[in-house]
């Protein structure tokens, strides 16, 4: 554990080794890639088993003195940074290896290497930081990844906005961030986690500001974890390539607000108030991003708004106390939907389009990605026994128990949304007849789909590790010697877990009835209620919205600042330029090489200073 | 010789000074105004023998002085002359107006 720095340093030696050389490896800079982050991946699961035995690991060197104050630089291996390493690195190494088929014959196939080490080092590099401050350095350099990744296609329109955009909508959120971490830094004196939990412990800061500086924090994590109202971002950034959406954009870098909370979540436990907050923002998140991807056409934007869904049922969590049930979720999370995202990329890779309209009767075609991406939806729709069934109930259960009985409601109508659209898209995908164009549907290759049975038995098992039948071990382990995370496991009413079942199992009903049985018509919604139709589809016209209030008034705001930088301001630097350009002028006209200019001036010049002598008298006075 | 008072020696000389100093700066033919200086170099020796008989503590330093200025003189004649033809032979003039290369 004490080698743990080592751990963000292989994909960042990826990073530096494919720039440098990666031209001349083309594609078998996979393999440099793959090698690098298995390393990665080993050491995590190392540090990972070390962990279950041995206390929290922290060490640190002074980076900055300033005056009395010690900036520090480290790392710190406790349960929640130990286990985030090995969901980044496993998840990292499979998309790497998946990448290898996935972009096969793509020009800049080293590049997208390169960056996804780069976001890797970060990601990893953010995991284990001790202190908010290194904290920061690491989320504004994943925010630059996934900027580099999302615009990979940097020849396509699209791409290019929506790196833009996910890189403005997070920025704003950060500036929330930047300012909580100041007013922290203001208050206790100290980036550290430590430092600033005893100061909350000892009430050195006044409720007020706990609260105030939560709620800042929290911020940024809506940013980073595409809440509303930032979570626009999340949709667009599916133009980047498929794996880095299942790397980045589903099971890390947008788990990584979640994180976030959870590891400053002894703050936002000391102010109700701001628990309030997140368990709203995040149950509101669950139920409008669900509404909106039960119309969506594309099969990523599903997924996308899915993820956006699931990272508000954390929220929800987080801001329920229930710090196990939301980090159990993000870690299964991570699982199935990277699994999801990887066979979607299967899907798109056989059939060369995103349409779900286009595709169907993929079941037989697929053979391997059919079954990995109905285990993906079985989990996702918390289907009892498959890993999401277990979190999704921990999370009801806390949600439930904290008392947000309105909160919970909308949690479990989010669930049915979610059970519904994921079946929705499973059957217009894989059963049915084949709408596609292509004739010709290969199934991809093992190196794509090896990276998938291993998320597929993850996405099975992993709920395993918490479970009210078989033991909390993950909840245990994850609060032991930590009060102020709450309990291992909280207890429920048993019908709540019926009540999750039931709703996925509805869900499941009425997409098998319209989708699959077909016997309700499928423009039921359409037809009947055009205008719910119409808002769902166009994502409650929030982008609308942005662009004609937000983005308008800072374009008029622009208008107005450039208009007084270019007429007053740089008139001001012109006119002084002007003088000076004036002065040089006259300069250059005296000095006009005759020599007898010179010597006339220097004459004259010396008769003028006798005369002047001479009148005052000099030296004699 | 007595009969001279230094007062003439040194209008003398402040005349010649003009002149010279009057064709530097006005002829534009550079040999003229090498001649030019060679005046305003002799007033300077005049002032100096004068000085050096009339002067307040007679000496000879005055007229050593001369001789030397004379000597410097004849040597800054024949490097001024050579760099003279120098430029000539480049520039086909000797007209000192258009030996601005230091402009600006």
């Amino acid at each position: 554990m004490e080698n743990a720095w080592i751990i963000p340093l292989f994909p960042l030696l990826s990073f530096l080794f494919l720039l440098l050389f990666g031209r001349r490896l083309k594609e078998n800079s996979a393999y440099i890639g793959m090698v690098l982050t298995l390393a990665s991946l080993v050491y995590s699961l190392v540090v990972l088993f070390e962990r279950f035995n041995h206390p929290t690991y922290k060490a640190e060197v002074t980076w900055l003195t300033i005056g009395d104050v010690q900036l520090t630089a480290g790392f710190e291996v406790n349960q929640l940074n130990a286990l985030m390493l090995v969901i980044v690195s496993l998840v990292s190494f499979l998309v790497h290896t998946y990448s290898k088929g996935y972009m096969h014959g793509d020009g800049r196939f080293h590049i997208f290497y390169a960056y996804l080490g780069l976001f890797t080092f970060a990601m990893l590099g953010l995991v284990v930081s001790p202190n908010l401050l290194q904290t920061y350095i690491f989320w504004e350099l994943v925010g630059a990844g996934s900027f580099l990744l999302i615009g990979f296609y940097f020849y396509k329109e699209e791409a290019k906005a929506a790196a833009k955009k996910a890189f403005i909508m997070t920025r704003i959120g950060d500036v929330g961030l930047l300012i909580g971490m100041i007013l922290l830094f203001w208050q206790v004196g100290s980036f550290e986690y430590d430092a600033i939990f005893q100061a909350v412990d000892e009430g050195a800061i006044s409720a007020g500001m706990i609260t105030l500086t939560a709620i800042l924090i929290f911020v940024g994590a809506v940013g980073k974890s595409g809440q509303f109202p930032l979570h626009t971002w999340l949709p667009d950034a599916m133009e980047g390539p498929t794996p880095v959406s299942a790397l980045i954009h589903a099971a890390t870098m947008v788990a990584a607000g979640v994180y976030l909370v959870a590891a400053l979540f002894p703050l936002f436990a000391a102010s109700e108030a701001a628990l309030m907050t997140i368990a709203i923002i995040g149950a509101f998140t669950a139920i409008l991003a669900a509404s909106i991807g039960l119309v969506q056409k594309d099969i990523k934007r599903v997924l996308a708004y899915s993820t956006v869904s699931q990272l508000g049922y954390m929220m929800l969590a987080l801001g329920s106390a229930g710090y196990v049930a939301g980090v159990f979720h993000l870690m299964t999370h991570a699982f199935f939907k990277a699994l999801l995202f990887l066979a979607a990329g299967s899907v798109i890779h056989a059939v060369h389009t995103q349409n779900i309209e286009e595709m169907g009767g993929l079941w037989k075609k697929l053979k391997l990605t059919a079954p990995l991406f109905l285990i993906g939806t079985l989990a996702i729709s918390g289907v009892p026994l498959f890993s999401g069934f277990f979190s999704k109930d921990e999370i009801l259960i806390s949600t439930w128990v904290h008392g947000n009985t309105f909160l919970f409601w909308l949690a479990v109508i989010a669930a049915f949304f979610t059970a519904f659209y994921m079946f929705r898209l499973f059957f217009m995908v894989f059963t049915g007849d084949a709408r596609s164009k292509q004739k010709e549907v290969h199934e991809s290759p093992s190196v794509m789909t090896f990276p998938m049975i291993v998320l597929g038995i993850l996405a099975i098992v992993a709920g395993y590790v918490n479970t009210p039948w078989f033991g909390t071990f993950l909840g245990d382990w994850l609060v032991a010697d930590n009060e102020a995370l709450g309990h291992g496991h909280i207890e429920g009413p048993a019908w709540i877990m019926i009540v999750a079942t039931v709703v996925s199992l509805l869900g499941i009903y009425l997409a098998w009835l319209i989708y699959g049985k077909k016997s309700i018509q499928r423009d039921w919604l359409t037809v009947r209620m055009p205008l719910t139709y119409n808002v769902l589809y166009n994502k409650y016209y929030i982008d609308e919205f942005y662009q004609l209030t937000v983005v308008k008034a800072t374009k008029g705001l622009t208008a107005i600042l450039s208009f007084i930088e270019t007429f007053i301001v740089e008139g001001l630097v012109k006119l002084v330029a002007g003088i000076v350009h004036g002065l040089g002028i006259i300069g250059s006209k005296i000095q006009n090489g005759q020599v007898q200019a010179y010597g006339t001036v220097a004459f004259v010049g010396l008769a003028v200073l006798i005369v002047i002598f001479a009148l005052t008298g000099g030296y004699l006075k | 010789m007595s009969g001279v008072p230094i007062s003439a020696y040194l209008t003398l000389a402040l005349v010649l000074f003009c002149i010279g100093l009057y064709g530097a700066l006005t002829k534009r033919n550079t040999v003229i105004v090498l001649i030019s200086i060679e005046l305003m170099l002799n007033a300077v020796n005049i002032n100096l023998v004068a000085f050096s008989k009339y002067g307040m503590i007679p000496s000879i330093t005055g007229q050593v002085f001369a001789l030397f200025t004379i000597a410097v003189a004849a040597a800054e004649a024949a490097v001024g002359l050579a760099i003279l033809i120098a430029l000539y032979r480049n520039r086909k003039t000797v007209n000192i107006d258009e030996m601005d290369t230091m402009k600006n």
